[in-house]
């Protein structure tokens, strides 16, 4: 469903030239949840501009369904950082600009945001301001906000990267759960083995400066997954092994 | 109960000093100090605003309208020019300049031109008010506009809106804090313009009332028109307080302070 085919990029500043990505393949099949591990500034977030359009590449394509995508906006489903919610709108009308802007009716779109929410638990937050909202709770709204709109893919880039050890974890599970019941092809990046493992069918390790491809690493665990994932030998070698591919990077 | 009791203990501190500063001008007056035909004493002027209250309101009334017209009208001009220099940058670069350079002429020098080249009606004194006003919401607007969000315009562009969308959705409801700011300062310039412009044709206004009551002699009154005038500044102020207050409403309201 999506692929990009030879993707490179550099940056010139101050008359220098940085070359952040080289020659990066890389797919996500239907309803699979793929995600990208590797240093930091090993252009991770670069790539998601240039899958979401906002920036040009120097060289390749990327295709979406079949369709030549390369330098278009409004393909995706994002999940950011920080949970960028607009203040000024309520956690229910959040959701459903989102929906909006992919061309959803205002009442159908809120209609659908309220529904959802209802469906995971968070019906009482569904009139709230953000600035009422834990980071946690922030982040889950963010979540749904990406998982309703109707573009396929969906971009996380570090959704948990925030928050604290422990919310983090329930997070995890959380998602987990709500999206192995609402398959969508997933692309995430993230800093985390742990987080990658226990979310992903697939874990691409990217080396840095510039950022190459070096691995494609398949997990194989059934799902549903369950916390307890972590303590098996299997997790554990998985994890030993993405950590030595890691460092043999230069940076953990 | 324990915000009114902060309000309280905000409010008596001011109240007790302007009471303070009124005794000592009323006394001052009484034991002649100074002549009561140069300065009237605060009760005279209390006393002149209840005796002349339905002419000084037919005058009030006048104002008022002049000012909401041309306050409306410059408010509805700076954020249309502010939203025409916002999505064309090339307008930008070409009209900043010349506005800030448009705003060292003053007001006093601009109404006699302006009644020379459109007389004596409405229309003159209404666009002077208007280009009294439309400059502090213009700047403020394009301020909030060049402060937005980093991360929710990233956002906001990686789901695909488009320019009027993010205009719509997030440079808008971002920049209205600095919006107000700019209608604050604009209330109270849009009075005192109308008063000014009021001078010119002193037929109707509190402008007109004040000059002529001053070439009368009429201390008392020249002192309640300007104690009008100074309300009327204070009420429209208010009046864009509760406005933002009513529009403004997805942040933690601060304590009274």
């Amino acid at each position: 469903m999506l692929e990009l085919k030879g993707v490179s990029k550099s940056f010139v500043t101050n008359g220098e030239r940085h070359e952040v990505l080289r020659n990066i393949n890389l797919s996500v099949k239907d309803g699979e949840f793929v995600s990208m591990i590797g240093p930091s500034g090993s252009g991770k977030t670069t790539l998601f501009q240039l899958i979401g359009g906002l920036n040009e590449l120097d060289t390749g394509e990327i295709w979406l369904e079949g369709n030549n995508v390369t330098g278009e906006q409004g393909h995706i489903a994002y999940m950011p950082q920080q949970a960028s919610l607009l203040p000024w709108y309520s956690v229910k009308r959040n959701i459903a600009l989102a929906l909006q802007i992919a061309g959803a009716g205002k009442k159908e779109a809120q209609q659908q945001a309220e529904q959802w929410l209802e469906r995971v638990g968070l019906a009482e937050y569904s009139d709230e301001y953000p600035y009422k909202l834990s980071g946690g709770m922030s982040q889950r709204v963010s979540f749904l906000r990406a998982l309703l709109s109707p573009q396929k893919l969906m971009l996380l880039d570090e959704p948990f990267g925030a928050l604290d050890a422990l919310t983090r974890l329930h997070m995890q599970q959380w998602l987990l759960s709500i999206w192995e019941q609402n398959r969508r092809s997933v692309l995430l990046v993230t800093h985390s083995i742990d987080e990658a493992l226990m979310l992903s069918d697939r874990i691409v390790v990217l080396s840095s400066h510039p950022a190459t491809v070096v691995q494609e690493v398949s997990v194989p665990f059934d799902r549903p997954r369950s916390g307890e994932l972590w303590s098996t030998a299997e997790f554990n070698e998985l994890k030993q092994l993405i950590y030595g591919l890691l460092q043999a990077q230069g940076a953990g | 109960m324990d915000s009114r009791k902060r309000l309280w203990s905000s409010i008596w501190p001011p109240a007790l000093m302007l009471l303070l500063i009124f005794i000592v001008w009323e006394l001052i007056v009484r034991y002649e100090l100074v002549y009561s035909w140069l300065i009237p004493s605060p009760i005279g002027v209390g006393q002149e605003m209840i005796n002349s209250w339905s002419r000084l309101m037919e005058h009030w009334l006048a104002t008022m309208q002049l000012t909401l017209l041309g306050f409306v009208g410059g408010a509805l001009s700076g954020i249309a020019l502010a939203m025409l220099l916002h999505f064309i940058p090339i307008i930008r670069r070409a009209m900043y300049p010349v506005l800030i350079l448009s705003q060292n002429i003053p007001v006093i020098v601009i109404a006699p031109i302006l009644t020379m080249l459109l007389g004596f009606g409405m229309l003159p004194k209404v666009l002077l008010i208007v280009l009294v006003c439309f400059f502090p919401i213009c700047i403020a607007m394009l301020g909030g506009l060049a402060q937005i969000d980093y991360s929710l315009n990233n956002y906001m562009r990686m789901i695909g809106s488009n320019k009027w969308q993010t205009f719509i959705h997030l440079e808008l409801p971002s920049a209205l804090s600095n919006v107000f700011s700019g209608l604050k300062i604009a209330a109270s310039y849009s009075v005192l313009s109308a008063v000014v412009a009021e001078w010119l044709s002193p037929k109707v206004g509190l402008g007109g009332f004040m000059i002529l009551s001053s070439r009368g002699y009429m201390p008392e009154r020249v002192f309640a028109t300007v104690l009008l005038i100074v309300m009327t500044s204070l009420l429209l102020f208010w009046l864009v307080t509760l406005l933002e207050r009513l529009c403004i409403r997805w942040r933690p309201r601060k304590e009274a302070s």
